[in-house]
């Protein structure tokens, strides 16, 4: 499509690109095959919300973790065992409160605490969540299913450096005295974007 | 760049396409793309700026049309070819058709000389700076005054990063911005916080 000189033959389809490109990598490697298979399988299996869900059931009944996790969530996640990539140095918890309601995005590409909120769906990396979660915040979550109070301070946190962001939801009343991971159960990927109320 | 993808602000664009439960993916291709990105990393043939910014040097048609992964695998396809794995024709010839590839890159840039480090509290003000390469402040803070929230630990500095030129890494400050500030009378009322590296940044008053 872009290039003027190119167009004389139809764009191969996008499987066949993806064959192409794969080939191109299997030079590079041994058992990229198998590489790639293990690759989708973490992408698909291990990168889930039940992680985040997990941190978050923690926090709730733990208050000094929950405090460890707000100062340094990347070394806390760790403390259950949770892995961030590379690149993903730091990790900032955002709290929830009756009067605060935090959203995540990237409006310049997807980027993600994946490793922990799973990699992201559709919408969030959609053109339409982009470009107006942060100038048209509470209008976006109303589309969405959360009609907040006037009085909620709405903060949209704008994912553009390797910071990664994941929202800490309020406990919801009538919760006490669950288990951990019963209280895990209730904590939904939207929750941790900040889309979600619990 | 000032290019297709940076769309934080822009209007026009319709409702959310939201489900409950949207699925990260939904076709084995896709799966593939992104594992063969993950594995491309892994073998050193790019980092994550380079990547980044091979998408967003694709051509505004094809961007604003293609799916998430498809703007993935052709990122990853443009630094194949430019990094000389492959030509275009071989790719091509692969492909068994033609394989649509980013726009040429533009020169990158080396940190600011005279940036200085921000506490919490601190005013600053985004710089005007318009580069040709890659850069990662949205447009819609520009020149824009904010507040530093807090400071995030020092990563590549990405104009240079995605151009292979040598850097000294340096934090991010987390800015926050009232959306009033940012887009006077036709923004939701809303706190705004954008991750800003420290060349991005000046003293405000």
């Amino acid at each position: 499509m872009p290039d003027q000189d190119r167009v004389v033959h139809r764009t191969a389809p996008i499987e066949k690109r993806v064959e192409a490109i794969q080939s191109v990598i299997a030079e590079r490697g041994e058992n990229v095959a198998q590489a790639l298979e293990e690759l989708g399988h973490v992408a698909q299996e291990q990168w889930i919300p039940q992680n985040g869900a997990r941190v978050v059931a923690r926090a709730w009944v733990d208050p000094e973790f929950r405090k460890r996790l707000l100062a340094n969530g990347r070394e806390a996640v760790a403390e259950l065992g949770f892995t961030m990539p590379k690149h993903h140095r730091h990790l900032v918890v955002l709290e929830n409160s009756p009067s605060v309601q935090n959203v995540i995005c990237c409006t310049q590409c997807s980027c993600t605490a994946f490793s922990l909120i799973g990699l992201p769906p559709d919408w969030y990396k959609d053109l339409e969540y982009r470009a107006r979660v942060v100038r048209e915040s509470r209008t976006v979550l109303k589309e969405m299913g959360l009609d907040l109070a006037a009085e909620v301070e709405v903060r949209v946190w704008d994912t553009t450096a390797d910071t990664r962001y994941m929202v800490l939801p309020e406990r919801p009343a009538g919760t006490e005295g669950w288990t951990e991971e019963r209280l895990a159960g209730i904590v939904t990927r939207d929750g941790l974007i900040g889309v979600a109320r619990l | 760049m000032d290019a297709m993808y940076d769309l934080g602000g822009k209007q026009g664009f319709g409702r959310i396409r939201y489900a409950k439960g949207a699925r990260a993916f939904h076709e084995p291709w896709e799966v593939r793309a992104n594992a063969l990105y993950a594995l491309a990393v892994r073998f050193g043939i790019l980092n994550m700026d380079e990547y980044r910014h091979a998408i967003e040097r694709m051509e505004p048609r094809h961007y604003l049309t293609a799916s998430y992964y498809e703007r993935s695998l052709t990122g990853l396809a443009t630094l194949c070819v430019e990094k000389g794995l492959v030509t275009r024709d071989e790719l091509e010839r692969r492909a068994g058709g033609a394989f649509p590839l980013s726009q040429p890159s533009a020169p990158g840039r080396t940190n600011l000389a005279t940036r200085e480090r921000f506490r919490p509290g601190d005013r600053v003000r985004v710089r005007q700076d318009v580069v040709p390469g890659h850069v990662r402040v949205p447009a819609y803070v520009r020149g824009k005054t904010g507040v530093v929230e807090s400071e995030s630990p020092a990563y590549p500095f990405p104009d240079a990063h995605a151009h292979g030129i040598a850097a000294e890494d340096e934090p991010t400050y987390d800015v926050r911005f009232r959306s009033d500030d940012l887009w006077p009378h036709s923004a939701d009322p809303a706190t705004i916080y954008v991750g800003i590296f420290q060349s991005y940044l000046e003293r405000a008053p």
